[in-house]
């Protein structure tokens, strides 16, 4: 889990993760939204149903793949922040719609 | 093998020089390119410039944490920004046709294509992966992506924070924590000695600068009562549904966030997945592109410049750059062979001081054998297919010669990471298996997409070809 060092970085921007709203820092990803929200995980494997968190935060390790605002399998790591962006978990592996 | 039909009369833009990556190897390259009057794009997946060095540092600039870091980012990035070049930043390079220099492009939801006379490779460094069981474990995650969250967004592990591993960002990264109000304790995994290695690797004397800036990193963390436990092995990480500590042999740390570094390689997808010759680096352990003076490749279009070229930190990468970005204007006729040679000088002098320390370091923090090749059997190795060394073992013993065997053996390196992340250990662990040099064994062969791209982004390619802006 994160915390956020409002003195230093005031600006704030309201995300919804896992449906619950949170205030970020401006310049945070949706990844760290979740970090700082301390979700136990933001997802869980395709394979084994195991939890994971962000490993890498720079778009290498694809541990942080989450669904943002509706679309599934997105690096949460890789997208920046936006006025009511929602940030929901992925469990297992994902399923076209029928 | 191009994904999408795309008709020439639909290709709309086209630039002398594309650069991918906007740190400061791509920054420098872009600035010196428009000096030398050409047309240059730039695209990167990131928000602002900077690379991962100086990762928002037009936000990070102001934190008292990291303000001094980030001073030298900022020149840097506001003589980009003054100059007239096409810089799309939050952009994606999916596809890469070296040789009709065409570039695919995903941003906001679309996709696009733009062509370039000229591209250089400025995708920088990745860490070097940490595969000790438990890894995967929410809480454990790498050293960088901790600076990354701090850079970006200010933010800092809470609880108790153990920094495992070793290499110089550790060191910065104790210091940065520390100034943000966190004392971490660092367990160390360094073999080497340090007087021994500096007298057989030398360069302590023209590298006297940095390696000042590094001894005054480690003083600096000892004196704010930083605890550092040396010569660490066995590291792995304990925890059921999170990490709650990390054991090494001879101790225990009890742990809320546990950052593992092992150092910095070159990040190759890209170079690779177009097929560029690439050299086995003995002494950095990793791959990289091959590659002439200023960083031309063995594809007559393409060039690599910065840590993704070879690992030597920032000062190094932006007089790559500028190297780079002279030899784009040669090559395209916009200045003389005499011209190119006489600028060159000085970039070329700053590239040799900038490099000057780097066998010290390479040396000093080589990373161990169990680092490269995880010995237990039950470490997973492939993060997204959750494949074990054991199993992977028992790939390379009935079989699998190289890791491109392995993925039809086990998808290892399929999932979505492509590789990225596996690769260099899953080579290290069949090498082992085999007991052939690990150059022998080779690497993947990522293709396109390099990022997956949605249905939707694919089937707009075509429409979204003329929205570049």
């Amino acid at each position: 889990m994160f915390r956020t060092r409002p003195d230093h970085r005031p600006e704030t921007v309201q995300v919804f993760v896992e449906g619950r709203a949170l205030m970020v820092p401006e310049g945070s990803s949706a990844a760290a939204a979740i970090l700082i929200s301390g979700l136990s995980s933001i997802r869980e494997t395709a394979v084994s149903g195991s939890p994971r968190l962000p490993w890498c935060m720079m778009g290498v390790c694809f541990d942080c793949l989450a669904e943002i605002d509706g679309v599934a399998n997105r690096q949460a790591c890789m997208v920046q922040v936006a006025v009511g962006m929602r940030i929901a978990r992925q469990h297992g592996a994902r399923e076209v719609p029928r | 093998m191009s994904l999408v039909p795309v008709q020439a009369a639909e290709v709309p833009r086209k630039f002398d020089l594309a650069i991918i990556g906007a740190g400061p190897a791509g920054m420098a390259a872009a600035i010196t390119a428009r000096e030398c009057g050409l047309s240059v794009l730039v695209v990167d997946e990131n928000a602002a410039p900077g690379g991962q060095v100086f990762r928002a540092a037009e936000l990070a600039g102001a934190d008292p944490a990291l303000a001094h870091d980030m001073a030298p980012g900022l020149e840097l990035i506001a003589r980009f920004r003054a100059l007239d070049i096409t810089y799309r930043p939050g952009a994606t390079l999916w596809m890469l046709d070296p040789d009709t220099g065409t570039l695919s492009l995903a941003r906001q939801g679309e996709t696009m294509e733009v062509t370039a006379d000229r591209i250089l490779l400025a995708t920088g460094a990745q860490e070097r992966p940490v595969p000790i069981p438990g890894w995967t474990l929410p809480g454990v995650m790498s050293a960088g992506a901790a600076q990354i969250a701090l850079k970006t967004a200010g933010m800092v592990p809470s609880g108790k924070v153990v920094l495992a591993g070793q290499g110089p960002l550790m060191w910065l990264l104790a210091n940065q924590l520390i100034r943000a109000g966190v004392m971490p304790v660092l367990v160390e995994t360094r073999t080497q000695p340090i007087l021994r290695t500096a007298l057989e690797a030398g360069g302590i004397f023209s590298g006297f600068g940095q390696l000042a800036k590094g001894i005054g990193l480690i003083l600096k963390a000892r004196q704010a009562g930083m605890r550092v436990i040396s010569g660490a092995r066995h590291l792995r990480a304990e925890g059921s549904a999170r990490v709650q500590a990390l054991r090494f042999e001879g101790g225990v740390e009890p742990c809320d966030t546990l950052l593992l570094h092992e150092g910095v390689m070159p990040s190759t997808h890209i170079s690779m997945a177009i097929g560029l010759e690439h050299v086995w680096d003995a002494r950095q352990l990793c791959w990289r592109p091959k590659l002439d003076v200023f960083g031309a490749s063995s594809h007559a279009r393409i060039a690599v410049a910065g840590d993704g070229a070879v690992i030597g930190g920032w000062e190094a990468a932006v007089a790559a750059g500028q190297l780079a970005a002279l030899d784009a204007g040669l090559r395209l006729g916009r200045i003389s062979r005499a011209d190119r040679d006489f600028r060159a000088e000085a970039s070329a002098d700053a590239l040799l001081q900038a490099r000057a320390l780097r066998p010290f370091l390479d040396a000093l923090y080589a990373p161990s054998q169990e680092v490269l090749a995880p010995p237990e059997e039950s470490t997973i190795i492939c993060r997204c297919e959750e494949v074990t060394a054991g199993s992977l073992r028992w790939a390379a013993a009935i079989g699998a010669t190289g890791p491109n065997q392995a993925k039809a053996y086990l998808r290892c390196g399929m999932g979505p990471c492509q590789g990225r992340l596996c690769g260099s250990t899953v080579a290290a662990v069949i090498a082992e298996t085999r007991n052939v040099p690990v150059e022998e064994v080779g690497h993947f062969r990522p293709r396109a997409p390099y990022k997956p791209i949605t249905v939707q982004e694919l089937a707009g390619a075509q429409l979204g070809a003329d929205r570049l802006s």
